[in-house]
Parts: structure tokens; sequence; C-alpha cells
């Protein structure tokens, strides 16, 4: 690199190089969240799969009303787009506040946990059991409580979602070195200046893990909330497509519904790569 | 001199054994630790760290510990900075800041926010308290690197915020927990060199432990050799020697060889 001729050009040339730098660090995060979306090796394991699923029908394995070949479901994606768009929305709108209200409680409950030992002595088992319960007994009752209205699938997808993020956050807490801890208490730091400068940010992680393992959870939740009582989204669409015998409607409100599930992945992985890039410092690459 | 927010605080607080009073003091009285016990319970029993252990730092005094591995060193300092309190015996401390044997910066931090650390703790906001660290970091070589998070920096500069964190504390005393134990060879003598000339334009009361004998001696004015756990003193040396000492200055390497001796280690 030549030196600038001027200081004035060096400093514009300076910050042009950041800019570029972030511009670069921007097209490699979009590539990677891409790539995790739909790399090259995924859509060909999709194409051997429909492939394989297609030929298997077409060449009579299966009655096409029970296993609808991919192209019919691909119809019906086209043919019934509206009414899968507009159902679709309903059932976003579920699970994307369902994971918020339940990010939002999981955070409360685990730093609760955190700071009291006598509360975590006394929850922790039973929410560890609140999993236990299956949610197919559950939800019908809040139908029944609740109504048909977005009250009780916001519920049980919250339910549903709530607790692998307690679980990843209570530990991200309790991660935090003790010697840490001791430092803070020789620089007179009082409990709550040590958790939101050291115990909190250190958790982060485990919260976005805990929203990953999560958001895979959240479409099933929602399928089966609507399937319980309501008369709109993805899995009232299902469940009304199945009788008459519209299989391939059906099939695609799950397709729309795992792409919906891998895309909310996706995003909270950018996020987390963008809201805690230090998580992500290269540690030194191992030569291959 | 001492910049803002790294003021020294004189106040004097007493540990004693658990049954006797606490008191305040108000004048500087460095650390007095005289005949302490202090005992851990651990899965294969009672383990006692220190058995009757006694240290005098006066204020502004570089005191080393040395001695073999496990023998309450550790324990020491946490009695110092009050985080344990002794079975018997008592600890008496003005307030002291640890630095622990890993850097332990916080990744989500950049350099000066790291080293500002100890005054955002006290409730100082962000601005301010990156404003009184910046002009540390530059007189602690680390110029061009405040913004730099701790995965973008070398061990030996990691060290140095580790270090600078401590000092920003603002405590009369440094309590400092084999502060070059994780570097190598080379930085380590870089570094002693470097903690050498920081003493000596801002004095303080440290207690630097350690398990290098040569680094003792280099920059200590007072050697406590402490035996095998349980820990006591079973020697103390005086390093009357002129600064900057030099590790082959004979008088140097004759009080190296005296330490181990005292360790039992001949070489």
């Amino acid at each position: 690199m030549t030196a600038p001729a001027q200081s004035g050009e060096g400093a514009l040339g300076d910050v042009l190089r950041a800019d570029a730098g972030v511009a670069r660090a921007d097209v490699r995060l979009w590539n990677a969240t891409f790539r995790l979306l739909l790399g090259w090796r995924t859509v060909l394991i999709l194409l051997l799969l429909f492939g394989a699923w297609e030929l298997y029908v077409d060449l009579g394995g299966a009655n096409t009303l029970i296993l609808p070949p991919p192209h019919q479901i691909a119809q019906a994606l086209y043919d019934d787009r509206s009414l899968l768009w507009s159902n679709f929305l309903v059932t976003a709108r579920e699970i994307l506040l369902g994971m918020l209200a339940a990010a939002a409680a999981a955070l409360a409950l685990a730093v609760s946990l955190h700071l009291s030992r006598t509360l975590r002595a006394a929850v922790y088992p039973l929410l560890v059991a609140s999993q236990a319960i299956p949610v197919t007994l559950v939800a019908p009752l809040l139908v029944l409580w609740l109504g048909f209205g977005f009250g009780p699938k916001l519920i049980v997808i919250a339910l549903v979602c709530f607790f692998p993020i307690v679980v990843t956050t209570v530990d991200g807490l309790a991660a935090v070195d003790p010697d840490l801890l001791k430092l803070m208490r020789t620089f007179d730091a009082s409990r709550a200046s040590t958790f939101r400068h050291v115990e909190l940010p250190a958790a982060l992680p485990g919260l976005f893990t805990g929203m990953k393992v999560a958001v895979v959870f959240a479409p099933l939740a929602a399928v089966f909330a609507e399937q319980s009582g309501s008369n709109s989204g993805l899995g009232y669409v299902y469940e009304q497509a199945i009788p008459q015998l519209l299989t391939a409607r059906a099939y695609a409100a799950v397709f729309i519904l795992a792409a919906f599930g891998i895309s909310l992945f996706a995003v909270l992985t950018l996020a987390e790569r963008r809201l805690l890039p230090w998580a992500y410092e290269p540690r030194g690459e191992i030569a291959r | 001199m001492p910049a803002k927010g790294a003021n020294i605080q004189v106040r004097v607080r007493t540990v004693e054994a658990p049954e006797s009073e606490r008191r305040e003091r108000s004048d500087p009285s460095g650390v007095r630790v005289l005949a302490v016990d202090r005992a851990f319970v651990t899965r294969r029993g009672q383990v006692a760290a220190l058995g009757g252990m006694s240290l005098r730092a006066a204020p502004g005094e570089i005191v080393a510990v040395v001695g073999p591995s496990g023998c309450g060193k550790s324990t020491l300092l946490e009695l110092i900075c009050l985080l344990q309190v002794p079975d018997a015996g008592t600890v008496e401390a003005d307030p002291a800041a640890l630095m622990p044997q890993r850097d332990l910066l916080l990744p989500w931090l950049d350099a000066t926010d790291n080293a500002a650390l100890a005054l955002r703790a006290r409730g100082m906001p962000r601005e301010q308290a990156r404003a009184a660290a910046r002009p540390w970091l530059e007189r602690f070589g680390l110029a061009g690197f405040e913004c730099s998070r701790p995965a973008e920096l070398s061990g030996g500069m990691r060290q140095r915020v580790a270090f600078l964190r401590t000092l920003l504390a603002g405590k009369p005393v440094l309590a400092l927990d084999e502060p070059f134990a994780a570097l190598d060879a080379l930085t380590r003598l870089e570094m002693q060199g470097w903690l050498a000339s920081l003493l000596a334009r801002e004095p303080r009361t440290v207690v630097l432990v350690t398990h290098d004998v040569e680094e003792a001696v280099v920059l200590a004015d007072r050697v406590v050799v402490m035996s095998p756990r349980p820990g006591r003193t079973v020697a103390e040396l005086e390093v009357a020697l002129p600064r900057p000492r030099h590790r082959t200055d004979p008088k140097v390497v004759a009080l190296r060889e005296r330490a181990l001796e005292a360790l039992g280690i001949r070489g």
C-alpha cells in the first residue's frame, strides 16, 4: 500500500477502507446466512429427495390421495396461494408473538432463578416436570377456557418454547467464572452492578441458543394449537383439507411451515452474529 | 500523578477472626496478616491451606510471596482482599483490588471499557469512565488498541489491560496473583520490566504472589518464602538493591539462590 500524499486523503482513505471492511463483513454475513438457509448441498439433497418421491408415486408406489407427488403439491401451492397466504399470516403472527412471549418469560424466569437460590431450588424441578405434561392435554382445555381466538395459541406456543430458553439462559448466567465475581467484589461492585456488567452479557449467547432450539418447535406448537380449536391458520387449513381429500393442499401447508421454521432459525442466527459479534471472534483456524 | 477516578481511598477495613470485633481505622496501614489459619472442606476432607501465616506490607512497599504449588498463596490474597475470613488470627488491610492469574477480560468489551470496568461497577457513566481510562491506555503502551476487543490483543496487551483495570479501581493495595504466569517467557521478562517502571511512577502497596523466584527478587522490596501446605512464612529476604535491577547482577543472583534454598531447592 502506498503512503497517502496528504494527511486529509489518508484520513479519508482510512474511513473508506473501514467502510469497505464493514461492507465486506456484511456481505460475508449475508452469504453465510443464505448458505445456512439454502446452500447448494441442501438444494441437491432436496432435489434428490423430491425426485425419488415423484418417481415412487408416478410408478404406482402410493395412492396420490395419500401421498401426493411433489408436482401436485407445487400446483396446490400456486392454486391455493391466496388461501395459504392469508392463513400463513395468521400462523406467522401466532409464532412470532408466541416466541417473543416465550423469550421474555424465559429471560425473566432465568434471571429470577439465578438471583434466588431458594427460588431455584423450589421452582426448577417443577419447571422440568411441567415439560412432561402433554400439550395435547392442555391445548383443548385452553380453548374451552379462552375460546377460539388468539390467546390459547399464544399460550401453547409460549409453553412449548420457553423451556429450552430458560435452561440455556440459566446455564449461561451460572457459567460466569467465579474469579470474575471475586474481582468485581474487590471493585466494590454491588450485586446489581455485577449482574448488569458481567453476568447478563455473558448469558446472551445462551439466550440465543435457547431461542434457536425453541424456534424449531414453534410451528409444531402453532399447528397443534390451531387444530385444538380455531377457524384460521395453516393448522386449520391442514385440518380442513384432509377430510376433503385435498391432500396436496395439506402438504403445501406443511411445506410453508417448514420453510418458515428454517427462515426464523436463519434470522436468529443472523441477529446473533450482528448483536454478539464477540461470540464469533475468530480463534484461529485449523488449516485443512 | 493520579488521574481522575484513580484517587486512593484511605479508609481501612479490618477483618478479624469471626468472634473478634470489627474495627474501622483511618490511618493507612498497608497490609497486616497475623498468625492466620484457614482451612477448606473438600471432598477428601478438611484441607488446611494456611497455618499460622503472617505477613506485613508497609504502605508503598512491594512484597513478593513465593512458595511451592498449593501452599495457600491465592488464599492469602483472597484474605487480604476480604473475600475470605480467617478461621483464626487477624487480617488488617487497606482496601485491596485483586488481579487474578488469568486476565479474565470481558470478551464483549473493548480495551477501554475493560480497563474502566471498576469505574463502571461503581456506577460512573460510560463516557466518563472511558474518558478516565483513555490516557492510561496510552501510558500502558496500548495506544491504537483502545477500541480492540480482547480477542484482537496479544497476551501481553491483555495482561496490561487487566492490570490497568485493577489499578483504576483506585485501591491503595494491589493483590497480584501470579500476574505473568500465563505469558510466554519473553513477554514475561518484558512485562516484569514494565511493571517495575510502572510501580516506580505509581507507588502502591503491592502483594505479589509468584512462583518465579527471580521475578520476586527483581520486583520486590521484600521476598516472603512460604512453606508447603499448610502455608506459613519460613523466610523473609530484604531486597535492598537499587532499581532498575538486572537479573544477572551477582547480588540478585545471590538473593535468588537464598530464596531457592529457603524453598528447599538447591541450585
